[in-house]
């Protein structure tokens, strides 16, 4: 069976920091960051490269800061 | 230097399965961190984009924290005057019937001061669509209590939770204009997690195709969080939510091709 493997790029300027994807996200995969962005909001960041590409935290997240790809390995 | 646990290769055009809409413009949502608005925006502009209606369609926008919609949906938008959504949408649509008109409002807009409005468009059938953010309180003035505020619930104008004797009960807009003649779908959704955001596209979907069969007002209503008038955190607003709002506003469809479902 063909392994599935994905990515999200976060944009992290426009993130707010809700942490609703940190919750959506089966895998773990996100986590909120020490650093600030400019307007001040902890963003949303990967810790660990376990993503599978279900774009779960894409569909949540109100600002529609994340873009998702998908790929078989 | 920190691992960014980026995977460059697999980031190619064919593999994209999700970014943010072009319906949808760059402006940054002047929505709190979290808020349910944003999210319904985005379900608004996806389904517009899929159906390709972009150029044909005239949005409303109301009162409230979504006034700037028109900044953010890259459409022919119109403001209304408080809670005047539905009779301007009632003007465009008689007007320009092949275009697809919705309205974008929230509780103290739709059921606060447009419930006049919002009764007789629905009870005279226009063909509209009105999609309806319910969070209970007046989320852009400061938190005070709305029409739709709990039984209890706590708000700036409510300190110690509203008093059902003094201050009256909330009010179930969404069941009362199912029972109008002139509504074709009422429904009820939430967009807090992935699986009720999919099934609000669904619905918001439906009512957009809906207008195509000029049938009458398609009702979704929206119940949303309110993190800065509820004085939680996002995903504690959401908690909350779930264990109240919904008991009390439960999710699903009322009313489908005319016909009550429940």
């Amino acid at each position: 069976m063909a392994k599935i493997t994905g990515d999200i790029v976060i944009d992290i300027e426009r993130c707010k920091g809700c942490e609703v994807c940190t919750t959506a996200c089966p895998q773990e995969v996100i986590a909120m960051s020490k650093e600030v962005n400019s307007k001040g909001y902890n963003y949303a960041i990967k810790v660990n490269a376990n993503c599978i590409g279900c774009a779960n935290c894409a569909v949540v997240c109100p600002d529609g800061v994340i873009t998702v790809y998908r790929a078989k390995v | 230097m920190v691992e960014t646990f980026d995977k460059p290769e697999i980031r190619t055009p064919e593999n994209l399965v999700y970014s943010k809409t072009k319906v949808l413009t760059d402006n940054v949502l002047s929505y709190c961190p979290g808020c349910g608005h944003g999210t319904t925006h985005r379900l608004v502009a996806e389904v517009i984009e899929e159906m390709g209606i972009q150029n044909n369609t005239i949005g409303v926008a109301p009162v409230g924290c979504s006034v700037l919609a028109y900044n953010f949906f890259d459409i022919d938008m119109q403001q209304a005057a408080h809670g005047r959504a539905p009779a301007l949408a009632t003007a465009i649509k008689r007007l320009l019937p092949e275009r697809f008109v919705f309205t974008y409002q929230g509780d103290g807009d739709l059921a606060a001061i447009g419930t006049a409005e919002t009764i007789h468009a629905c009870n005279r059938g226009e063909n509209i669509v009105i999609i309806f953010v319910n969070n209970g309180i007046y989320g852009m003035t400061g938190g005070q209590m709305a029409p739709t505020t709990l039984p209890g619930m706590p708000t700036s104008t409510s300190p110690y939770g509203r008093d059902t004797q003094i201050m009256g009960n909330p009010l179930k807009i969404t069941e009362l204009v199912a029972q109008l003649p002139g509504t074709y779908m009422v429904t009820r959704q939430a967009v807090h997690t992935p699986a009720a955001v999919r099934k609000a596209k669904k619905a918001i979907r439906q009512a957009f195709e809906n207008q195509i069969l000029n049938k009458g007002v398609s009702f979704v209503e929206v119940v949303s969080n309110c993190n800065s008038g509820w004085k939680l955190p996002p995903v504690k607003a959401n908690e909350w939510m779930v264990n109240h709002m919904f008991p009390f506003y439960p999710l699903g469809d009322i009313k489908i091709n005319g016909e009550m479902v429940k």
